[in-house]
């Protein structure tokens, strides 16, 4: 036997990391979680838009359409008491003719049916001067000033470490291969052992329904849909103040061309159907693809700027709705979350939560711990602010990533942190070291040693993104 | 906040920021500071443990840390302060330096003059745009030397190259030394971005292919590199169907070019060159911003650090010149880059004294000639029996062809009809 919990949540993506911070906060009981991965946010959690959408694009009625308002409220309030990097820039979805028209106001209708406040239709005058960069094709967009970006990895981190301060506890390189039934529960085998639960809530993302098979009669499918996207430098001023997205299709929203929170701009991303779910590899077609596409919103694009291109990969349920709730006695799931399930996750986890906690009987918490105050990144901080950081801490006069002024005591401190970085790429997210236009040519090195310093491992033992992703193989 | 005034502020203390330093002092300038970012200074020297530098400053063969040593050495007698842990975060076009270190916090400097020496960085993956994972194993070629030179450790066993600048043959050579197996060199290019001396020192000597005309379109392994596919590519640079080879290998190192690292000079609002992605300088290597000069990788990438020195010692005088009160007699007459011309520098110069122009060759060029003409009159000539793009080249304009020219100047080659 490797663990005894009440609670073990299977995933740490953002549903699973939501899902343990909301009960940890609700009940008293044990709460384990178990990830595949070396780091939480490792799926689609750390590949995705990172948008915060309005809820316009489901389907009234849907689990989705419901979640994602509910999600999208919540996320300014989260994001202040989490100090993740959250911006309201609103979004347009760009209507290229005449035609793609009545597929605007077909939108529009439906988000205000699923409670979406603000939408309107802007034409072409008013675009113009909102998005000078746009397509001189554009007739007409459609304006949803409630959708956001966040930085969805971000987000994970500081749920997860929320969480940790509450007393959740992580278990990485823990894939669940099954879960069986036993008299008090169920027990979730992996390789390192048997974990045994008095409830499982299964948030494995790509794998959901693979365990829901093993609990459930009733059939559930996903299929990977793989999204491959570019990253561009800074520009100077930014090129679009909205996330942009084109009429969606069957497959999805469409390609998008949005600012991020750290003011790159983001472009992506394609929908292909895939085998292999964990195939997060880009492609020359894809990646072409999506400039093609992107051109269309932005005429203009050049790649000449990338930092770097990515594919994450959505777990698409056939049904087309998120399956969310008990799939088995004491066996609870949320099962198909594709987008929008980074705007939904909140209220997601909030609601499934409270069901759990009221159907199993767990006791009720006393006393919650308030999450870590976000110290400000000295890359954002006046000269007064960093002079007095550096006198606080003379590791913050150390500069380690130059192209994202990140320094020596920010890289330290997100090892520190409850569920620290544990890998070079654990660390790039948490303090965008490396993050920058040399992506880490200079400062790889640096944060090897310091990895290895905090770790107590040699530097040989230190990897990119956990199992054998080791950096280095051996001395000279 | 609390600011001190100095006469000469150089940012950077590698081989350009060390020899402009030096010059300076020399020049009578006293109240100069050197802030360079690492621990030690040397910039990329340091970590390049291999000989050859030297060759034309001194006549003798260094390695990287020895040619640094001597201008170290040289600084020391002189008395330059070099701060060394600090990294500059802004600087403002009124000459303002914002710096940080662990020892002094925050400070500004109030500099008479400064000269501009950050190197360069070296083209990331992201850059290029290759698809595949993102697996450990992918290196910029300076990246692995310098795990390989500074920390003694091994950033994998069985190497592909993409890209044949010369970090990259230089790193070919030291994988091979150190025991591991250097599968290939791979270049997008019909011919080398690496010097001639490197391709057949560091890749015939041992056996490494090159394969021209070719390049990496797939990178794979989920954790660690497992493989990549090259292809032969056409003329305009795109993967032929049916060329693919795949490699099987744990380690891709990227020697896909060097970016002037000019994130500072953009923030004093240095007007920059697209085509070096450096500033734009006159021959006294005086920037568009006054009182901010600018010399060594971050100008205008070298092939040698010989002239790097050079041209970083005239930066130094000319600072000091500057300090001095001292303006050019002439107006600044445009120099511009013509057929088979990439990347003059300077790209004005004030027609008083001999100017040596330096520029990269379009394409490979044989048995050509590079022109210098203004107004249709010709002021200087160098014919070469290659020309490539590899090999930085001069053209040196003499003082009396100069005299009394006003016109734009244009530097083209002229390649010989069956030449």
């Amino acid at each position: 036997m490797l663990e005894h919990t009440d609670i073990l949540i299977i995933g740490a993506g953002v549903v699973g990391c939501a899902l343990a911070r909301a009960l940890s906060l609700r009940t008293d009981a044990q709460i384990l979680v178990a990830e595949r991965a070396c780091d939480v946010a490792e799926g689609a959690s750390k590949a995705n838009s990172g948008i915060v959408h309005a809820g316009f694009d489901a389907l009234p009625g849907s689990e989705k359409a419901r979640l994602n308002v509910k999600g999208a409220a919540m996320y300014p309030a989260l994001c202040r008491e989490l100090g993740v990097p959250y911006r309201q820039c609103g979004a347009l979805v760009t209507a290229f003719s005449e035609a793609e028209r009545a597929t605007l106001e077909k939108l529009l209708r439906q988000g205000e049916e699923n409670g979406v406040a603000g939408l309107r239709i802007v034409e072409r005058e008013e675009l113009r001067a909102l998005e000078p960069n746009l397509s001189p094709e554009a007739v007409c967009a459609l304006e949803a000033p409630t959708a956001g970006i966040v930085s969805p990895y971000e987000l994970v981190y500081a749920l997860a470490d929320h969480a940790a301060l509450n007393g959740v506890s992580f278990l990485f390189d823990t894939p669940v291969i099954g879960i069986e039934k036993t008299p008090g529960g169920w027990l979730a085998v992996t390789p390192d052992g048997d974990i045994a639960c008095r409830c499982v809530v299964n948030c494995a993302g790509i794998d959901s329904a693979r365990l829901h098979g093993q609990v459930s009669a009733k059939p559930l499918h996903i299929t990977p849909r793989r999204g491959q996207y570019h990253v561009l430098d800074h520009p100077e001023t930014p090129v679009f103040r909205h996330t942009m997205f084109q009429c969606p299709t069957a497959m999805g929203k469409g390609v998008l061309v949005t600012p991020t929170v750290h003011g790159n701009v983001l472009l992506g991303p394609t929908a292909e159907d895939i085998s292999d779910g964990f195939d997060t590899a880009t492609t020359a077609e894809g990646l072409a693809e999506v400039c093609e596409t992107a051109r269309k919103t932005w005429p203009a694009l050049s790649t000449r700027t990338a930092v770097t291109n990515f594919s994450g990969v959505r777990a698409h349920e056939d049904g087309g709705d998120f399956v969310i709730g008990q799939a088995a006695p004491h066996c609870w799931e949320a099962v198909g979350i594709e987008s929008p399930g980074l705007t939904s996750a909140p209220a997601l986890a909030e609601e499934l939560a409270a069901a759990i906690c009221a159907a199993e009987g767990m006791t009720e918490k006393a006393e919650t711990v308030p999450p870590l105050k976000r110290e400000k990144p000295f890359n954002e901080m006046t000269p007064e602010e960093q002079a007095e950081a550096i006198r606080r801490d003379p590791l913050n006069g150390r500069l380690i990533c130059r192209c994202e002024v990140v320094t020596e005591a920010e890289i330290r401190a997100a090892i520190r942190r409850p569920v620290g970085a544990r890998t070079v790429d654990g660390v790039k997210r948490r303090c965008r070291a490396g993050m920058g236009r040399c992506q880490g040519g200079f400062c790889a090195p640096r944060v090897v040693e310091i990895l290895s310093e905090e770790l107590g491992i040699p530097m040989t033992a230190v990897t990119k993104g956990g199992g054998a992703s080791r950096m280095l193989v051996g001395e000279i | 906040m609390e600011t001190i005034r100095k006469a000469l502020v150089i940012i950077g203390g590698g081989p350009a920021g060390l020899a402009a330093g030096i010059a300076a002092r020399e020049a009578g300038v006293t109240d100069l500071v050197i802030l360079e970012r690492e621990d030690e200074a040397g910039g990329i020297l340091r970590q390049c443990i291999h000989n050859g530098f030297g060759l034309h400053r001194y006549g003798e063969e260094l390695t990287g840390p020895e040619y640094a040593a001597r201008d170290i050495a040289r600084a020391a007698e002189l008395g330059l302060g070099i701060r060394c842990g600090t990294t500059v975060l802004s600087v403002s076009p009124e000459r303002l330096v914002t710096c940080v270190s662990k020892q002094e916090g925050l400070q500004v400097f109030e500099a008479g003059a400064v000269i501009l020496a950050m190197g360069c960085r070296e083209r990331p993956r992201g850059a290029l745009g290759t698809p595949g994972t993102r697996c450990a194993g992918v290196y910029t070629a300076g990246a692995a030397q310098k795990f390989v030179n500074l920390e003694g450790l091994m950033p994998g066993r069985r190497v592909v190259i993409l890209g044949s600048g010369d970090i990259g043959l230089i790193m070919a050579r030291r994988m091979t030394l150190q025991g591991a197996k250097v599968l290939a060199c791979v270049e997008l290019m019909p011919y080398s971005s690496g010097l001639n001396r490197n391709i057949v020192q560091c890749l015939q000597d041992f056996d490494i292919p090159l394969y021209l005309s070719h390049t990496v379109t797939d990178i794979r392994g989920r954790e660690r590199l497992e493989g990549v596919t090259v292809m032969e590519v056409d003329e305009h640079r795109r993967p032929i169907p049916g060329t693919e080879t795949d490699f099987a290998c744990d380690t891709l190192l990227l020697s896909v070019g060097l970016i002037p690292e000019n994130e500072l000079s953009r923030q004093a609002g240095v007007p920059l060159s697209p085509v070096t992605g450096g500033a734009v300088v006159d021959d006294r290597l005086h920037t568009g911003v006054p009182g901010i000069f600018a010399c060594g990788n971050v100008l205008h990438v070298h092939d040698l650090v010989d002239f790097v020195s050079d041209e970083s010692f005239r930066a130094g005088q000319a600072a000091a010149a500057f300090l001095r009160g001292e303006a050019p007699d002439a107006p600044a007459v445009e120099v511009r880059d013509g057929e088979g011309v990439r990347g003059t520098v300077p790209q004005r110069l004030h027609p008083d004294h001999d100017v040596t122009l330096m520029f990269r060759p379009a394409g490979v060029y044989k048995n050509a000639a590079v022109v210098a003409e203004s107004a249709g009159v010709e002021l200087a000539r160098k014919r070469a029996m290659i020309f490539t793009p590899g090999e930085m080249a001069t053209l040196p304009l003499k003082a009396e062809k100069l005299r009394g020219v006003t016109a734009p100047i244009t530097v083209r080659m002229e390649v010989k009809e069956n030449g």
